[in-house]
C-alpha cells in the first residue's frame, strides 16, 4: 500500500518536568500520527498531558520540560534537533495555533490589524499584508474587515474575536492548525460559528488537530480520536467508533459526564467520590452502562421561597440608558431548581446581583419569604442574608487566599452565631459532604484543584443551611468530568438540604439535566419560561430554539 | 461574577458615531476634571503659604526680609507690597491675584524678583531631571526586557539594583566623580557648561530611580509573559525579543509609569543634593540657600511650584494610562 506521507509522525513520545521530588512525567509514550487533511482530536481532563502535547508540537513546552521520543517528525523533518530558530521558522508558518478565549489569547492593547501584521511575520512589506489582512478575516467569515482591523480586541463581541483569533493563526497558510479547547468558556451560539468555521476549513482539506476535554466539541469534527488520562493514551480510534463503543471504561466515564436531557435524575459521575486529596475516578469494570439514581427532591410547590416581581434595572447611573434587565418575573418554590439561561450580557447576572441584594433594581419587587426584599434597607437585610448564599464561577478569586478552608467555611457561620466547637462540627459536616476530610481544614485555595475548590465553595454555601442558593455558573471553568461530581453533589446536597436553587448558565445541557424549571433570557428580557421538559422539548420562541440547535451533541 | 456591562457595550453597534462620541465625551471630561483637581491642589498651596506666613510666629516685615536688618525703606516697600495695612482678606485676595499673574514677589535677601530667579534656575535643574529620567528608562527598560524571566540573569540584575537603591546618590556622585573625573579626567568636576558635565549628575540621580522601576517593570514582563497572549505570540514565529518589546512591555509600563511619576517628582528634592555635590546651579541650589539665608519669599515660591510639578506629572501619568490601555477610554467608571 502506498500510503501519503504523515505530516505528523510520533513514536513514544516522553515530556518531563523537574519538580521538587525529582522529574515528573507528565506524557508517557505517546504515538501520534496526522496525515494531511486528517482531523485528530486529543481529549481528556486537565492534567491529562494534552495541552503540553499539543504545545510540544511548536516547541512551546516550556523552558525547563524534558522532550523525548523515538521518532518526532514534523512535516518529514526530524524536530528533535531543533533549535529555537528552527521552530520559530515551523510556528505559524507551518503550524498554526489557536488558543481558548480571545480576549485574553490576543494581546489586548494591540489593534487587530497590528496583531494580524504580526502573524503574518517579517516577510512581507506593509502594502501586501494590509491586502492579506482583508483577505485572511473575510475569509473566516468577518464581513467588514476594513473597521475591525483598527478595534482592539475588547471592542469586537465574542464571536468576531474568537474568529479574528482564528485568522491570526491562519495568517500564514501553515498546513496544521492546532486547536487547543477553541471553544471551552463561549457562549453556545459563539462556540457554534466557531465550531462551523473549524468544519469548514476541515471539509476544505485543511488538517486539524483539536484538543478539548469534551467529547461533544471532538464529536462534531474529528476523523479519529485519542482519549488521554495522566499522560498516557488510554484509547484511540476512529470517532465515531469511540463514541458508540468505547473500550476503555474511563472513555465511558467520560460520555456519561455529559450533561444531557436523558440524564436528568441520575447522576453524571460514576460512583460516590471517596474522601481524598486527589480527584480519582474511580472506573467500575462492571455494568458501565447502568446509571445511579440521585435522590429525590422535596418540593413544596405551595410555598415561594423567592418571588421576582417586574424587576428593571438600568445601566450604570443614568435614568436614560439602556435596560439591562427589562421586566423580568418569576417566581422559585421550596426546594425546586430554576435555571435561567442566556448569552452574556443577556442579563442574567444582574437579576443574580437584584435577587442576593447587591444591587437594588429600578423599579420591581423581590419578594423573599413574603418580604420585601429589594425594599429594605441594608440594615433589615443583614439578618436574613445568612439564608442565602452564593456559588460563585471562580472561586479562586472569590476566596481570600490567606484564608485556609476551615476559616472559609467558617466565616459564613459568624452570621448565624455559630462559634467555637459547635463551629468546627458543623465546618466538618459540610465538609464531609462534599466528601473532603479533616485534612483539608488547613488547605489554602491555591492548594486545591479547580473541582476541590468548588466543592470548597458549595460547602460554604451550605454551611448556614440557607434557603436559597444563587448559583452563577458554578461549573463553567471546570473539565467535563470534574463538573460531572460538582453537579451531582450540588443535586445530592440541594436535595438532602431542602434548598431552593437559583441557577444560572449558558450552558443548555447543565440546566437541562439539573433544574426543574426554566428562563431564558436574551437582551434583559424574559423570552421563554416554563417547565424545563416542556421547554426544551418544545421551545415555542425563535431564540431559545436557536440556542438548542447551536448546542453540539453526540452523534 | 461575570460582568454584564462590557458584554454589552460591545453589543452596540461598533465604530457608530455615537459611539465615537461617547469616547470624545468621556476622554474629554476626564481630562477637564483631571485639569480641574490640579487647580484646586494649586489653589490649596498657594493657600496654605500665605496661612503659613500668618501663622509662623513673629513680625511678617521681619519674616520677609530675612536673615537681613530691615531698613525703612525696605519695611516701606514690603508693607506696599504685600499690603499690610490692610485687612487680611484683602491681603489674602491680592496675594491670590499676584500668584495667579506669575508674581511671587520680591526677594529682599537676593535684592530680585522671585519670578525670574526661579525660571532662571528652572531650566538647568529641568536639564538634569530630564536627563535622570533618560538614564532611568533606558536602564530600566533594558534591564527589565534583558533579564526578565530569565533565571540567573535576572538575580544578577537583582542584586545591582539592590546595590544602586540602597546607595545614597550623593555618594555615588562622589564615587563617580572619583573614578570618572579625578582619576579618568573623562568628564568634568563640576559646573554646568556642556553636555559631557550633565552625564555624571545624571548618572548619580538616575541610576537608582531607574533600579527601582526597573523592579517593577520586571515583574510586570514576568505577568506578561505568562498571560495566554504571550503564547499566542510565540506560536506566530515571533521572536522572544519582539514578544517582550511590541508587546508585553506596554503591559508591564503601566504600574512603572504611575511609580516613574511620583520619583521624578521626588527627584526636584533629591537633586538638591546632586547640585550641591556636581555644583551645578538650579532649583535645588536656589532652595537651599533660601532655606539657609530665611529668604521667606523665594521658600514659598519653591513650595507652590513644586505642588505644580506634581500636579503636572499626575495628570500626564493619568493621560499616559489612556494612551497605553485602550480598555481605559471606553469605561465610563
Amino acid at each position: 500500500m502506498n500510503s501519503p506521507r504523515p505530516f505528523l509522525y510520533i513514536r513514544n513520545l516522553t515530556i518531563r518536568f523537574p519538580g521538587p521530588n525529582g522529574p515528573t512525567e507528565v506524557v508517557r509514550g505517546l504515538d501520534l500520527t496526522v496525515y494531511p487533511g486528517e482531523s485528530v482530536a486529543l481529549v481528556g481532563e486537565s492534567g491529562s498531558g494534552k495541552s503540553v502535547t499539543a504545545r510540544a508540537l511548536i516547541g512551546l513546552a516550556g523552558t525547563y520540560a524534558d522532550v523525548k521520543a523515538d521518532v518526532f517528525e514534523i512535516n518529514g523533518e526530524d524536530v528533535l534537533q531543533y533549535r529555537e530558530r528552527d521552530w520559530r521558522r515551523l510556528r505559524g508558518s507551518k503550524i498554526g495555533f489557536v488558543l481558548q478565549d480571545a480576549l485574553v489569547s490576543l494581546d489586548p492593547l494591540r489593534r487587530i490589524g497590528q496583531q494580524l501584521s504580526d502573524a503574518f511575520g517579517e516577510r512581507q512589506d506593509l502594502p501586501a499584508k494590509y491586502d492579506r489582512s482583508l483577505d485572511i478575516l473575510q475569509s473566516v467569515g468577518i464581513k467588514d474587515p476594513e473597521r475591525r482591523l483598527s478595534q482592539y480586541p475588547h471592542q469586537l463581541s465574542g464571536g468576531l474575536r474568537q474568529r479574528a483569533l482564528i485568522a491570526t493563526a491562519i495568517a500564514q497558510q501553515p498546513s496544521l492548525v492546532i486547536a487547543d479547547e477553541p471553544t471551552t468558556a463561549l457562549d453556545v451560539t459563539v462556540q457554534r460559528q466557531v465550531l462551523d468555521l473549524l468544519k469548514q476549513r476541515q471539509r476544505a482539506g485543511n488538517t486539524l488537530l483539536i484538543i478539548s476535554h469534551d467529547l461533544s466539541v471532538v464529536s462534531q469534527l474529528a476523523d479519529q480520536v485519542l482519549v488521554m488520562r495522566n499522560g498516557e493514551v488510554v484509547e484511540q480510534g476512529k470517532t465515531a467508533e469511540v463514541l458508540s463503543g468505547p473500550s476503555h471504561p474511563y472513555t465511558r466515564q467520560l460520555l456519561d459526564a455529559i450533561p444531557t436531557a436523558s440524564s436528568r435524575g441520575y447522576r453524571l459521575s460514576p460512583v460516590a467520590l471517596e474522601h481524598s486529596d486527589e480527584i480519582s475516578l474511580i472506573a467500575p469494570a462492571a455494568a458501565p452502562n447502568v446509571r445511579i439514581a440521585l435522590p429525590q427532591k422535596q418540593i413544596d410547590a405551595g410555598r415561594h421561597v423567592l418571588v421576582v416581581d417586574r424587576l428593571q434595572k438600568r445601566y450604570g447611573r443614568s435614568t436614560t440608558g439602556p435596560l439591562a434587565v427589562n421586566n423580568v418575573s418569576f417566581e422559585l418554590a421550596a426546594g425546586e431548581a430554576l435555571g435561567i439561561v442566556g448569552e452574556s450580557g443577556s442579563g442574567k447576572t444582574t437579576v443574580a446581583k437584584m435577587v442576593l441584594g447587591l444591587v437594588d433594581p429600578d423599579a420591581g419587587n423581590v419578594w423573599i419569604n413574603g418580604q420585601p426584599w429589594s425594599r429594605m434597607d441594608e440594615s433589615q437585610r443583614r439578618p436574613h442574608r445568612a439564608g442565602i448564599q452564593l456559588i460563585a464561577q471562580d472561586s479562586l478569586s472569590s476566596f481570600d487566599p490567606r484564608y485556609n478552608v476551615e476559616k472559609l467555611i467558617g466565616e459564613s457561620l459568624d452570621a448565624v452565631g455559630i462559634f467555637g466547637d459547635n463551629r468546627r462540627r458543623r465546618v466538618l459536616e459540610v465538609l464531609d459532604a462534599v466528601r473532603l476530610g479533616p485534612t483539608f481544614l488547613n488547605r489554602h485555595p491555591r492548594e486545591l484543584s479547580g473541582g476541590q475548590r468548588q466543592r470548597v465553595a458549595i460547602a460554604r454555601a451550605f454551611a448556614p443551611r440557607p434557603q436559597l442558593l444563587v448559583a452563577d455558573e458554578p461549573v463553567s471553568a471546570l473539565d467535563v468530568s470534574i463538573q460531572a461530581q460538582v453537579l451531582d453533589l450540588l443535586a445530592e446536597l440541594q436535595a438532602e438540604f431542602g434548598a431552593s436553587l437559583l441557577f444560572i448558565s449558558h450552558d443548555l445541557g447543565v440546566v437541562h439535566h439539573l433544574t426543574d424549571k426554566v428562563i431564558v433570557m436574551k437582551a434583559g428580557q424574559v423570552v421563554e419560561s416554563g417547565d424545563v421538559e416542556k421547554v426544551f422539548a418544545g421551545p415555542r420562541h425563535s431564540y431559545t430554539q436557536e440556542l438548542l440547535a447551536a448546542r453540539p451533541s453526540l452523534n | 461574577m461575570t460582568l454584564d456591562n462590557p458584554a454589552f457595550i460591545d453589543e452596540l453597534p461598533l465604530g457608530s458615531p455615537s459611539r465615537i462620541v461617547r469616547f470624545r465625551h468621556s476622554l474629554w471630561s476626564r481630562v477637564l476634571g483631571r485639569v480641574g483637581s490640579g487647580v484646586v491642589v494649586l489653589w490649596a498651596a498657594v493657600t496654605l503659604s500665605f496661612a503659613s506666613l500668618q501663622i509662623a510666629p513673629g513680625n511678617i516685615v521681619n519674616l520677609l526680609v530675612g536673615d537681613q536688618l530691615p531698613t525703612p525703606e525696605v519695611e516701606a516697600a514690603i508693607r506696599a507690597e504685600w499690603g499690610l495695612d490692610e485687612p487680611l482678606i484683602v491681603q489674602y485676595l491680592r496675594y491670590l491675584w499676584r500668584i495667579l499673574h506669575g508674581d511671587f514677589g520680591r526677594s529682599y535677601v537676593l535684592q530680585s524678583d522671585v519670578t525670574s530667579l526661579i525660571l532662571s534656575q528652572l531650566w538647568p535643574t529641568l536639564k538634569l531631571t530630564s536627563a535622570a529620567l533618560v538614564v532611568a528608562i533606558v536602564f530600566a527598560v533594558t534591564a527589565a526586557v534583558l533579564t526578565a524571566g530569565r533565571r540567573w540573569p535576572r538575580r544578577l540584575a537583582s542584586a545591582a539594583e539592590l546595590v544602586l537603591v540602597s546607595t545614597p546618590s550623593f555618594w555615588l556622585g562622589i564615587v563617580l566623580l572619583f573614578v570618572f573625573s579625578f582619576t579618568l579626567k573623562l568628564f568634568p568636576v563640576a559646573g554646568d557648561k556642556n553636555f559631557s558635565s550633565l552625564v555624571l549628575p545624571a548618572l548619580s540621580l538616575g541610576l537608582s530611580l531607574g533600579a527601582v522601576v526597573s523592579q517593577v517593570l520586571r515583574q510586570g514582563l514576568e505577568n506578561a509573559l505568562e498571560e495566554p497572549f504571550a503564547l499566542t505570540v510565540r506560536s506566530w514565529g515571533c521572536s522572544d525579543l519582539t514578544l517582550r518589546l511590541r508587546h508585553c512591555l506596554r503591559h508591564a509600563s503601566l504600574p512603572a509609569v504611575t511609580l516613574t511619576g511620583w520619583l521624578v517628582g521626588g527627584l526636584l528634592s533629591g537633586a538638591v543634593i546632586t547640585e550641591q555635590v556636581f555644583g551645578r546651579p538650579g532649583l535645588g541650589k536656589v532652595t537651599v540657600d533660601a532655606v539657609l539665608g530665611k529668604d521667606l519669599p523665594v521658600v514659598l515660591a519653591v513650595a507652590i511650584f513644586s505642588a505644580l510639578i506634581y500636579v503636572v506629572l499626575s495628570t500626564l501619568v493619568d493621560l499616559l494610562y489612556l494612551f497605553l490601555d485602550p480598555r481605559l477610554r471606553t469605561r465610563n467608571r
